[in-house]
């Protein structure tokens, strides 16, 4: 099996791989962030915090414990969804731009935190040995991106999902039909870190080299561009927003110098010319049935 | 040892006000963040380095030829990158104001180059006066000044002239506004300017007092000064004001008492802090929800 699998990932064009691999992880951030602010609402401009905490729990029971990876990656989320919901808990009581500036400030904070912490090497960063199983990375990492898509499509249309909506639609209404708004909200956020940081925990062994800088404000801001721009509260939006946007500098590299100057005029046009997001206010199950000529389910 | 320390934080603190009131009337107005004003601010150290070392103009001229230039920088980006999502949801907006914000700090790259750059010796002629035990140079005294005067006329227009009354109108009510004759695009524009033109001249202060320009000094100075605003209570100009000084000087509080390597952390400490107690920050308006 495991044989198998390494010859099929040999068999793609490294380059091409790395991408796909860049891809699989950006898909499971973006869906974490789009369970926080695309169904729930509350603008988190902190998702790269949990991105680092992840990667560096991951990074750590790898170089301490003989955990399999399985076992390191839940464990990682696992601590991940601990933290967040011990910071959620004072900070979800903040509402809009507060809330926003908060999990921005707080992400400063962690950022600042490992860069001063001396068991991950401070700011030199930490070097993280192969992960502990037979299975090569791309294809763990797109299992795991799979595993979220299935995911959060069933918590979408859950009564979980559904409280969730209630709350981003009218916080006050929701309350008064008495959803615990403030349980939600920390579920919500504590799910989408879950989620942050086992793609934290993915990109620190695909990687095989971590440091605090890089989960900086402008990787939050990346990762909520992916779910801006596929349409905020849709998983195939979130998920073709993060596989345009984490494939775009890449693509744009025949430029070399021009590529952030063209990717942050893309972001602008994109946004004035479709403000909802690609997908946003498109149902794509029924384009899908429309497509194969069927009759969309119908409501 | 205290008065010194006093001295530096209160010359910071001025300089992130100032970029913290381009941040909260333009908030105040149309309840945007504009994530590229921090890169206002670096265009701003820019224009003035580029009049110092090739025009040989002296700081006070640069400063104002950097207003002029990044006033009509802020506008044309509300014009391009703001005005069309102004029906559209906030996020979008946001998202908008990052790809304008990546947008010209990699220009600046490009233009500029990744070191950064000092401006020419004596570009200010800089002094050292004793008080008591502390040393203030005057390129302190000059960043507290310039910021003191540039706030004062800010207040003065908010408050005394037409445009001003406009302004204050539009951000408490944008539709009422609209209806009461008051061409609401032309006071964003001004808003725009306004805030562009007090960045850009916080950006030749900062440029001078640290003899460094770089393409990415936007980004943490921006944050910071976003957390100045939102810490005095967003939207609130003297809010503003108070959060820049507020955050100054604890940075450099913290960094005196041997926090130095926990410098950025400083300022979102504070705020999140503040932001738990006073969830609307430190002079805003509590907001009432109706249903």
């Amino acid at each position: 099996m495991a044989d198998f699998l390494n010859s099929l990932v040999g068999s793609v064009d490294p380059y091409m791989l790395q991408i796909l691999v860049n891809v699989g992880i950006a898909v499971v951030l973006a869906l974490g962030l789009n369970v926080i602010t695309g169904l729930t609402g509350q603008l988190s401009l902190g998702h790269a915090a949990f991105m680092s905490i992840g990667a560096f729990t991951s990074a750590m029971v790898t170089i301490k414990t003989g955990l399999p990876f399985v076992a390191n990656l839940a464990v990682t989320g696992v601590v991940t969804a601990i933290v967040a919901a011990a910071i959620g808990f004072p900070i979800l009581r903040l509402t809009g731009d507060y809330l926003a500036i908060c999990t921005l400030g707080f992400a400063e904070i962690v950022k600042v935190f490992f860069l001063n912490f001396e068991p991950t090497n401070k700011a030199l960063g930490l070097t993280v040995p192969p992960a502990k199983t037979a299975i090569p990375m791309p294809i763990y990492v797109w299992v795991v991106a799979i595993l979220a898509i299935v995911l959060v499509t069933f918590v979408q249309s859950s009564r979980f999902g559904r409280a969730l909506k209630a709350i981003r639609e009218d916080e006050i209404a929701a309350d008064a039909m008495g959803i615990n708004t403030a349980r939600y909200k920390i579920q919500a956020f504590a799910l989408g870190s879950f989620m942050a940081g086992i793609g934290g925990g993915l990109y620190a062994h695909f990687l095989s080299y971590i440091n605090p800088s890089d989960f900086g404000f402008l990787k939050s801001v990346d990762i909520l561009a992916m779910v801006v721009l596929g349409g905020l509260g849709s998983v195939p939006g979130a998920v073709i927003g993060s596989s345009v946007l984490a494939s775009a500098p890449e693509f744009l590299r025949f430029m070399s110098q021009y590529r952030m100057l063209v990717y942050g005029a893309l972001l602008v046009f994109l946004m004035v010319f479709r403000p909802n997001g690609l997908l946003g206010g498109v149902n794509v199950t029924e384009l899908l049935l429309r497509a194969i000529g069927r009759k969309p389910a119908g409501k | 040892m205290f008065l010194q320390q006093l001295v530096n934080g209160v010359a910071l603190g001025s300089v992130y006000a100032l970029i913290a009131l381009g941040y909260t009337m333009v908030y105040g107005i149309i309840t945007l963040i504009n994530f590229a004003h921090g890169e206002i601010f670096m265009a701003g150290a820019f224009i003035g380095l580029l009049l110092v070392s090739a025009f040989k103009v002296n700081v006070f001229v640069a400063m104002a030829g950097a207003m002029v230039f990044c006033m009509l920088m802020g506008v044309i980006i509300e014009l391009i990158a703001y005005r069309p999502l102004r029906k559209s949801s906030r996020l979008s907006a946001l998202i908008s104001a990052i790809g304008v914000s990546i947008f010209l700090s990699s220009l600046a790259l490009m233009v500029f180059g990744a070191d950064a750059k000092g401006f020419p010796d004596g570009a200010f002629p800089v002094r050292q006066i004793k008080v008591g035990t502390a040393d203030i140079s005057t390129l302190q005294l000059l960043i507290i000044g310039v910021s003191a005067v540039l706030m004062m006329a800010l207040e003065f227009i908010v408050q005394k002239t037409k445009i001003g009354k406009a302004m204050r109108a539009t951000s408490e009510d944008y539709n009422t506004s609209a209806l009461m004759g008051i061409n609401v695009n032309r006071v964003i524009s001004f808003t725009f300017a306004l805030g562009s033109a007090l960045a850009a001249a916080g950006g030749v202060l900062v440029g001078v007092l640290f003899n460094a320009v770089s393409f990415n000094m936007g980004l943490m100075a921006g944050l910071k000064a976003f957390a100045a605003a939102v810490l005095g209570g967003i939207g609130s100009i003297p809010g503003a004001m108070l959060g820049g000084l507020l955050l100054g000087v604890s940075e450099v509080f913290g960094v005196a008492i041997g926090y130095s390597s926990y410098r950025d952390a400083i300022a979102f400490t504070i705020l999140v802090l503040v932001l738990l107690v006073k969830p609307t920050g430190l002079l805003g308006q509590k907001i009432t929800k109706k249903v």
